[in-house]
């Protein structure tokens, strides 16, 4: 098991030095830091020392160590367009992301799950044709849309919550969190509902097509004639059996969702990564940039790194490795 | 009274393109502790009458008529939550594939254990006493430490030994093996046979047991039922139907089966094939592929009717009326 997640985390090295490769260059091929930094006015003599004083003057694979060096650090750079540490400015933003993305996959999960269940188990009932229709809505509706709806609706209309923004916040170290306080935990629902509606779809499709297909398996069979009570064989077998696609899909809607919140958080005004990063991209802000792909990189292979354990507790199959010997 | 009592079974599916009938009108019974074989090729309806007996035939599938007895009660009214209190209670099954048939997830343990707590009412511990003694039973070595072990963990002959302890630990009346051993290796096969019966008749459990291989069936069975599109050709004691087949189609079955004792150049073979359920010929069945049907063959469809022996046969030839002929082909 140690062995596993070892070797695990060294598969992770070269991806991660691959993606901070590319982070880096975004420095070297996206404009140019020196112009940017010195502005209209300057000498000839003035760009040189510049350049001398931020090493742009040594060669390439030094200068990629030295970007190394800091990111091990913490220190991802400046912002150019807000002046402040680019580390600071993401960790400011990366509880509301988190909070949020959270949420919309919890969401997605504890609503997806049942109802793929239920939709498997019972194919020919209205309600599972309803869940179905309503399904077809979450998986085919732009997610700007179902944002701009859901205000048009809970907070134009109804009046019942905020529009936009995350509330009052309370911080615990530097972590601030809106689920502590009532207008944090109401700015938290629609845009967590818009974020995960597509993601429960999904999970909801996926555990009932997952769920048609171990139904028919043999060992379901053998179940039925072991006379197990229906409950049993439902949750208790078809469901486990149906949990390894579920939980990859799951893991790697995760990533997306915090990756990509971008739009929820944009329609929502959401003070989050998302948010950070598209102002970023429309001021050309490259040290936000290259954080924010190698933060992203790195959430991923965290999140494949569990997934991956996840499957060692579902399935023994995957463990026989480990056990050796006493099989076959 | 026999254990079980299946009477004038019949067993649909619906299609698009009409009603196709699996089962039509089979009716036998086993006794207790008896070992009935059911031979056929496949598509005989062999593997839906077992299924159609503990109800668990798939969707859109379904019995169409007559009735199934078990120890003198009617089980196919039975509600589901009382059905499923027969299954694994009072009928047992084991299925073709062992690879298959265990959950990858769970120990096998835990699949025992499971069973008798949910039909016998133990608690964990005796569950798991239990499930030991059991897996010893069938042969599994050093069965208290491979309790623990998941289904991938054992080669296939071990794992039908577990479906076979599955299958018999809540002590069953009945087990309807269907093609226990086809997906077992040859040298396999003997001995997850032998076990079978060993322990059914340790146990005094009855079996209806499911194959195409007569030589399983003549090693193992009392009597023995020849199924051919979907109705029981022939019914009688396993010797006589071996030896004295009196169904042209038993007969054949019979014929093709290669004797050890003299070389011979061509394998004998029944010309033809089992007609299509969407197709089934008038009159009997077996007609177009039978050497010696006859005008009513074609017109009139024969019930399981005496022979001259203990067996009973569907085929005209044993009817009063065509003694003439049954004289000509018992020569």
């Amino acid at each position: 098991m140690l062995a596993f997640i070892v070797s695990r985390l060294l598969q992770a090295i070269p991806v991660m030095l691959t993606v901070s490769l590319i982070s880096f260059a975004m420095f070297a091929y996206v404009g140019d830091p020196v112009t940017i930094m010195l502005g209209q006015d300057y000498t000839e003599a003035q760009r040189e020392a510049l350049v001398r004083e931020l090493g742009l003057d040594q060669p390439f694979f030094v200068q990629f160590v030295e970007f190394l060096q800091n990111v091990l650090r913490g220190d991802f750079g400046i912002s150019y367009r807000l002046g402040r540490p680019v580390a600071d400015l993401i960790l400011e933003r990366l509880p509301a992301t988190l909070e949020l993305a959270l949420t919309a996959a919890l969401l997605a999960l504890l609503i997806g799950v049942p109802m793929g269940v239920y939709t498997g188990l019972y194919r020919t009932s209205w309600l599972s044709r309803v869940f179905l229709s309503v399904s077809l809505i979450g998986v085919s509706l732009p997610t700007f849309l179902i944002g701009i709806l859901l205000i048009l609706v809970f907070a134009v209309i109804l009046g019942w919550l905020p529009s936009f923004g995350r509330g009052e916040t309370v911080a615990i170290g530097w972590w601030t969190t809106g689920l502590l306080t009532a207008s944090g935990l109401k700015a938290l629902i629609l845009p967590a509902v818009t974020l995960g509606l597509y993601q429960m779809t999904l999970i909801m499709r996926l555990v009932r097509s997952e769920m048609l297909e171990v139904l028919r398996t043999d060992y379901i069979k053998f179940a039925r004639a072991r006379g197990l009570p229906d409950r049993i064989i439902h949750f208790g077998h078809a469901l486990k059996n149906t949990l390894v696609p579920v939980i990859t899909i799951t893991g790697l809607q995760l990533g997306a969702i915090i990756a990509f919140a971008i739009v929820t958080e944009t329609v929502f005004q959401w003070p989050g990564m998302g948010l950070l990063f598209i102002q970023a991209v429309a001021n050309a802000d490259i040290p936000i940039m290259a954080a924010y792909l190698m933060l992203i990189a790195l959430l991923f292979v965290t999140i494949n790194l569990i997934v991956d354990l996840l499957y060692y507790a579902v399935d023994p199959r995957l463990r026989s490795g480990l056990v050796a010997s006493s099989g076959r | 009274m026999p254990l079980l009592d299946v009477r004038n079974l019949r067993v649909e599916f619906p299609t698009r393109r009409g009603t196709l009938v699996a089962v039509d009108d089979v009716s036998f019974g086993i006794e207790p502790g008896e070992v009935l074989g059911v031979v056929g090729e496949s598509g005989a309806g062999k593997s839906i009458t077992g299924a159609a007996i503990i109800r668990l035939i798939e969707p859109p599938g379904r019995i169409a008529g007559g009735e199934v007895w078990l120890d003198g009660r009617r089980i196919d009214t039975l509600p589901p939550e009382r059905m499923r209190n027969v299954r694994g209670r009072e009928i047992g099954a084991i299925f073709q594939d062992p690879l298959t048939t265990l959950n990858p997830l769970y120990t096998i343990g835990r699949q025992l254990a499971e069973t008798m707590r949910v039909h016998l009412g133990l608690g964990a511990k005796e569950a798991r006493a239990r499930a030991i003694r059991w897996l010893e039973e069938v042969g599994i070595p050093a069965a208290a430490e491979r309790i623990d072990a998941y289904p991938h963990q054992f080669s296939g002959g071990m794992r039908q030994r577990v479906v076979i302890a599955l299958a018999l630990c809540a002590e069953p009346k009945l087990v309807i093996a269907d093609e226990p051993t086809t997906a077992l290796d040859v040298s396999i096969q003997a001995q997850v046979v032998a076990l079978l019966k060993r322990l059914c008749r340790d146990h005094g459990t009855a079996v209806m047991l499911i194959t195409h291989d007569m030589g399983v069936i003549a090693e193992t069975a009392d009597r023995v039922a020849v199924m051919y599109a979907g109705r029981i050709a022939e019914i009688g004691p396993v010797r006589e139907v071996v030896k004295r087949p009196r169904h042209p189609y038993t007969e054949g079955l019979m014929g093709s089966i290669p004797p050890l004792s003299r070389r011979v150049r061509r394998l004998a073979q029944i010309e033809g094939a089992m007609p299509r359920l969407t197709d089934i010929p008038r009159g009997c069945a077996f007609n177009p592929r039978c050497l010696r049907a006859f005008d009513r063959c074609r017109r009139d469809r024969p019930e399981l009717m005496a022979t001259d022996g203990p067996n009973r046969a569907a085929c005209w030839l044993h009817d009063p009326s065509s003694r003439d002929l049954a004289r000509g082909y018992a020569a």
